[in-house]
């Protein structure tokens, strides 16, 4: 089979660009998950959200691109806060099943409530006018939205990996993960840290629908097939590492870009293969530690 | 024992005159199939404490099989059966050898992965119907003598099948490998020290719980004549644990009420969003039969939250007769 090269690169760059919005989400998850022991299942549902909500300021509003790139994920991020704070609190003491249960029936809520307003066809949504349009690289085209995206996603993969690894803050956040309770000894308000990490975890999620828009078709329905994906990621890399989930994140949305060039019919379901490949060989995941 | 054995009883008898007082046999025999798969699911979440969210992969995978060999192979009714459950069955066993690799969340997020696989798989395979799905599947004759297109013979049929795998179940749950399903769930690394291959053990229950959700799918193409991408979509996997979550996690009859609250619903929301607007004079109302799922999610988010015994979980509180005892031992009614 012969592939040209330019489509081999545009599929590849397709990859990435999805491959992004794994690490993105799969990384929110594992950051919620390793402080609040609860699975988001709704996570896919506030993408939506992010994406959804920067539609609705666009159209009825007039607000631009630039602007809800910002306002999307605070805008979520302050409806993650009341999530955690008037939901999953109770919660916390009970098996880990139950934060799975309820963000489910938070999501069917969620994405009901936008499908009652919306439907399940695609919301029309432009690129913005600054990054319409493509470079020309000699060897391919490679439109400006799609750089702009992987981009964006790598640099805010950075500052979180930094944020947590590298700093007190993250410093906190990690003892917390390990241990809340002598944490909370030391005087740190982990309760507090709780509901900001949920909020954030979740902000990022909407920042990935506000950057996933113009490439994703809009809909109320758009986040529930990616985080299923987004599962599989999280099992094929363990949660235990920030890196390891950027890292795996991209590794198979590039995976994912290839089979399409190679094999498309696989497309959709290499990444559940190589979950199960995965399970065979590495049961604890990549970057997974036994527990 | 003996006043649930009284209980059973009586809903023996009513499902058996069921027809005859004006129930809807096509209805009624969806009802039951959903309370097969329902009662299947609860054997693995309820009495053995594994979270499976694959089990639409089971229904579904199971629904195809049974529809295309009676409709392409024209096989007779009870051969599609077997072979819709031992798809289940099969299946279950490749996602339960992979899922009990690893534990408690992740174990729902594999089997939620692999069941996506499968449907991706039907809905790309050439047998499935894609979008459309499997159509027109014959009901043909039971053994090659008894002619199912009749819908009271298929409805007792139907009731007689669903009846046996149920007490198969209660059996399971009561036998001494059911006990230790309850020990593993109470406190696996007990049951481990006490010397039990704890992984044979789940597995097992995995395969009975996919064998049991694969004859509920076959049931349910034979009855309905159709096998559909909705049979084998994450929302059936999530659909089977609000039943039981609702019903009652652990206690045997919770899945036959949660089962039969949650498809009245899906069925007859319509008609309560309609009498709710002419009640309340909320315009809003009339829209609430498209609105499924946001009803499911609260009901989700208030199961979650507040009533996480369920249905009969709470009634067999309120009755008194060791209500706790029936929650620390994962019930017996």
């Amino acid at each position: 089979m012969s592939v040209s090269l330019p489509a081999l690169l545009s599929q590849l760059l397709l990859g990435l660009v999805n491959g992004s919005f794994y690490a993105m989400l799969s990384l929110g998850l594992a950051v919620i998950f390793g402080l609040l022991n609860v699975i988001n299942f709704a996570h896919g549902a506030l993408f939506m959200m992010g994406a959804v909500l920067t539609w609705m300021a666009m159209n009825y509003l007039g607000v631009n691109y630039w602007v809800m790139l910002l306002v999307a994920p605070v805008v979520v991020g302050a409806f993650g806060i009341l999530i955690e704070r008037l939901l999953l609190r109770w919660i916390y003491k009970l098996d880990h099943l139950y934060g799975l249960l309820l963000t489910l029936g938070l999501t069917l809520l969620i994405e009901g409530i936008f499908r009652s307003a919306y439907g399940v066809s695609g919301l029309a949504y432009d690129t913005p006018d600054a990054l319409s349009g493509a470079f020309n690289l000699g060897f391919m085209i490679l439109p400006k939205y799609r750089a702009w995206v992987v981009v964006a996603s790598l640099v805010v993969c950075f500052v979180t990996w930094f944020l947590i690894e590298k700093t007190r803050i993250g410093a906190y956040l990690r003892a917390g993960t390990e241990n809340p309770r002598l944490v909370e000894a030391f005087g740190v308000n982990v309760p507090l840290m709780i509901t900001l990490t949920y909020g954030f975890g979740v902000a990022l999620a909407a920042f990935a629908g506000v950057l996933a828009a113009p490439v994703i078709q809009v809909s109320p329905l758009m986040g529930q097939n990616l985080i299923i994906v987004v599962f599989a990621v999280v099992v094929i890399g363990g949660m235990g590492s920030i890196m390891g989930a950027i890292l795996t994140g991209l590794g198979l949305g590039v995976i994912e870009g290839l089979t399409k060039v190679f094999y498309p019919e696989a497309s959709s379901t290499v990444v559940f293969v190589i979950m199960v490949i995965v399970l065979l060989i590495r049961p604890a995941g990549l970057f997974g530690k036994e527990k | 024992m003996n006043k649930s054995f009284i209980g059973y009883g009586l809903l023996f008898a009513a499902l058996l005159a069921a027809p005859f007082v004006g129930a809807y046999p096509v209805f009624m025999m969806k009802l039951m199939c959903f309370a097969l798969f329902a009662a299947a699911f609860n054997l693995l979440l309820g009495y053995t404490g594994l979270l499976s969210f694959g089990h639409a992969a089971f229904l579904g995978g199971s629904a195809y099989m049974a529809g295309h060999a009676m409709k392409v192979w024209g096989v007779t009714p009870e051969i599609g059966l077997v072979l819709g459950t031992a798809t289940g069955a099969l299946l279950g066993w490749v996602f339960g050898v992979l899922a009990i690799r690893r534990q408690g969340i992740y174990f729902a997020m594999i089997t939620l992965a692999l069941a996506q696989m499968v449907f991706f798989i039907a809905l790309q395979a050439p047998f499935t119907g894609g979008e459309d799905g499997l159509q027109a599947v014959p009901r043909g004759k039971l053994f090659g003598v008894l002619d199912l297109k009749d819908d009271l013979t298929m409805y007792y049929v139907a009731l007689v099948i669903v009846a046996a795998a149920f007490l198969l179940i209660v059996r399971t749950i009561h036998s001494p490998f059911g006990q230790v399903l309850k020990g593993i769930k109470e406190n696996e690394p007990r049951a481990v020290s006490l010397g039990y291959d704890v992984g044979r053990f789940k597995l097992l229950a995995f395969v009975i719980s996919a064998a049991l959700s694969g004859l509920a799918g076959s049931l349910k193409t034979l009855v309905l004549g159709f096998a559909t991408l909705t049979d084998v979509h994450w929302s059936s996997s999530g659909s089977v644990i609000l039943m039981t979550l609702l019903g009652g996690l652990g206690t045997l009859s919770g899945p036959l009420v949660g089962a039969a609250v949650v498809v009245a619903l899906e069925n007859k929301i319509g008609e309560l969003g309609h009498l709710l607007a002419s009640i309340t004079r909320v315009e809003w109302f009339n829209t609430l039969g498209e609105s499924v799922t946001i009803v499911t999610g609260l009901i989700f988010v208030v199961c979650v939250l507040a009533f996480r015994r369920g249905i009969m979980g709470e009634v067999i509180a309120l009755l008194g007769r060791g209500g706790k005892r029936a929650e620390a031992a994962g019930g017996g009614h």
